[in-house]
């Protein structure tokens, strides 16, 4: 029987609602953003729920001042807004501070790549992990499904330090339908056998995983790993899977060739025999097209379509 | 004379002087902008204003002070050291290797509680402070220092409206409005009007004060920090950039001036 699905923020915030009910340490502000749970959160808790208004900036400050207080929490609003918009509090009253002080602020972003797809650029958001990751200090955490995300509350009590939680605004397929993946691992293999592997975080899992059962289809493996903890996952354990493969391919919503996935995975493979590497992102630039987000992702070229012309002509490149 | 308002003058005088040797020492260090708040930082340090605990610098039962105004507070180095917060030997190495008393204090240094080189941060972490101090039903007080230059940070206009609207009665704002910013008088670059007003408006309780008179400085912090009326408060005390040193004093770019050596020397030469 499979799961049903269910959007994440609502996975995440009931496990939250639920937990605020014991524990008088966690406080929930937002920038005016909500959720059918989140005014459940605000009836049951209103003397631990805040709502800063339309005030990113602030939204940061505020849950620096509540965290150096001793409060755990979780800071709520659009993805790009609570990344971009207030992009030198997160540095500063988190990122830095927390060098020094330790502080338990989680930013809960709704609205990964396209997810807000007919708002256009300003709501899509294909820079977030980008400038995040150039932040030491800070968690970065990236589920496929409302699976994961719920299991990601754990990680957020559990870890006392500042985190970027990336939630899609969509309700998605269940990708682990046997349950939440190792956190300790941050990523977590759902096809083997291939010589190709497939990494991606966020809903391009779900793509990847698409494509890969088209080429099944036809006769050929290819791996998928779903890279859900992006700043904290276990190098060792994954450069470990790796070795298995003749050749990677990462697939990200966001911007390719400006740091995001694709630099994590150069980085990462620097001091590994060379191997054939094939980075899909969103081609950069700022478009207006009104479609599906599938129709919207195959013009910017991480659609299933487009992923699996550039697949089969990377495959006959390299001889694969 | 062993008045307790002679003792805060004559502390504020030594204060001074300190700051002008640590300067002379470290001409990184931002002289102008550490001069106008040295009162403002004696009454609370030594006027009973901020209760702290040099032992145990972020002990639960101290009062939050949050320095906003991070480059202009190299006159904390001294008195965070006569307090015991670190010994005095380290104001030898201010801005040097091995040290930990930066050309712009960081929280590494005890007595400081947040990241401050950055403007405009201040007034909202200490809101969110104040906040959670309401919510635990904590008495400490949240006195928080900013510049009046930096109050061109819109952050710090969110962060104003947040706590009047929550009624934040135990958050403390100083303004050392010494009026001039980098490259010239604030009123020059966006004024400010009537910054008093401008905070009434937004739904404090505004007051102003003199703030080169330590006593003045002290009763007036004294008076807000008691007060409760469910606003929060914010003391505009006018200051002079530079103050006491001839050639900074009144000059429009003294924050980036560094006074010749001989002229502190000068200075610390003459009777204090």
């Amino acid at each position: 029987m499979t799961q049903p699905s269910q959007a994440m923020r609502d996975a995440f915030l009931l496990r939250l609602l639920e937990a605020m009910r014991q524990d008088e340490k966690l406080f929930f502000v937002t920038a005016d953003f909500g959720s059918p749970v989140l005014d459940r959160i605000r009836a049951e808790h209103p003397e631990r729920f805040v709502n800063v208004g339309i005030a990113e900036q602030n939204l940061i400050n505020v849950s620096a001042g509540l965290a150096l207080e001793g409060y755990t929490v979780f800071a709520y609003a659009i993805a790009p807004f609570i990344t971009m918009r207030c992009y030198e509090q997160i540095r500063v009253s988190l990122a830095l501070l927390s060098e020094v002080r330790p502080l338990n602020v989680n930013l809960i972003g709704v609205g990964a790549g396209y997810s807000y797809v007919v708002s256009g650029p300003t709501h899509q958001c294909y820079e977030d992990l980008t400038i995040m990751r150039a932040l030491p200090n800070l968690g970065l955490l990236s589920p496929a499904d409302h699976v994961t995300a719920a299991a990601m509350f754990d990680t957020c009590l559990a870890r006392r330090q500042p985190k970027y939680l990336r939630l899609d605004a969509q309700v998605l397929p269940v990708v682990h339908q046997a349950g939440a993946p190792d956190p300790s691992l941050g990523f977590a293999q759902l096809r083997r056998p291939g010589k190709i592997c497939l990494i991606a975080t966020g809903y391009p899992v779900h793509t990847a995983l698409q494509v890969a059962e088209q080429f099944a289809a036809s006769g050929r493996d290819l791996a998928v790993i779903d890279l859900f903890d992006i700043a904290g996952f276990e190098r060792p354990a994954l450069l470990q899977t790796l070795a298995d493969y003749q050749a990677i391919v990462t697939l990200e919503e966001g911007f390719k060739g400006r740091g995001g996935v694709d630099a994590l995975f150069f980085d990462l493979l620097a001091d590994t025999p060379p191997r054939p590497m094939l980075n899909l992102g969103v081609a950069p630039g700022y478009r207006f097209e009104l479609g599906s987000r599938v129709q919207l992702h195959e013009q910017v070229g991480i659609g299933p379509n487009a992923v699996r012309a550039a697949l089969t002509a990377f495959i006959d490149r390299h001889h694969l | 004379m062993n008045s307790p308002e002679h003792a805060l003058s004559a502390k504020t005088r030594w204060v001074w002087r300190e700051t002008l040797r640590i300067h002379r020492r470290a001409p990184e260090t931002r002289l102008a902008s550490s001069l106008s708040s040295i009162e403002i930082f004696v009454a609370l340090y030594y006027g009973g204003i901020l209760r702290h605990d040099a032992a145990e610098p972020l002990a639960e039962l101290r009062d939050r002070l949050i320095i906003s105004k991070g480059h202009g507070s190299i006159c904390m180095y001294p008195i965070l050291a006569d307090l015991g917060f670190f010994p005095v030997e380290a104001l030898d190495k201010v801005c040097q290797a091995g040290g930990f008393l930066g050309g712009i204090p960081d929280p590494v240094i005890p007595g400081y509680e947040t990241v401050n080189g950055s403007l405009g941060h201040g007034l909202g972490v200490a809101t969110g402070m104040a906040l959670g101090l309401k919510r635990k039903a904590s008495d400490r007080a949240v006195f928080v220092l900013a510049g009046d230059g930096e109050l061109h940070e819109g952050a710090n206009w969110e962060a104003a409206m947040f706590a009047a609207h929550h009624g934040l009665d135990n958050l403390n704002l100083i303004v050392d409005d010494n009026r001039i910013s980098m490259l010239d008088y604030t009123n020059k670059i966006v004024g400010h009007g009537d910054l008093a007003g401008r905070f009434a408006a937004f739904g404090w309780q505004a007051e102003e004060a003199d703030g080169h008179d330590v006593v003045q400085v002290r009763e007036r912090l004294a008076a807000m920090k008691e007060n409760h009326s469910g606003k929060p408060k914010v003391l505009v005390a006018k200051t002079r950039k530079g103050h006491g040193v001839p050639k900074l004093e009144g000059e429009p770019l003294c924050h980036i001036i560094n006074p010749k050596p001989e002229l502190l020397d000068q200075l610390l030469g003459e009777a204090p």
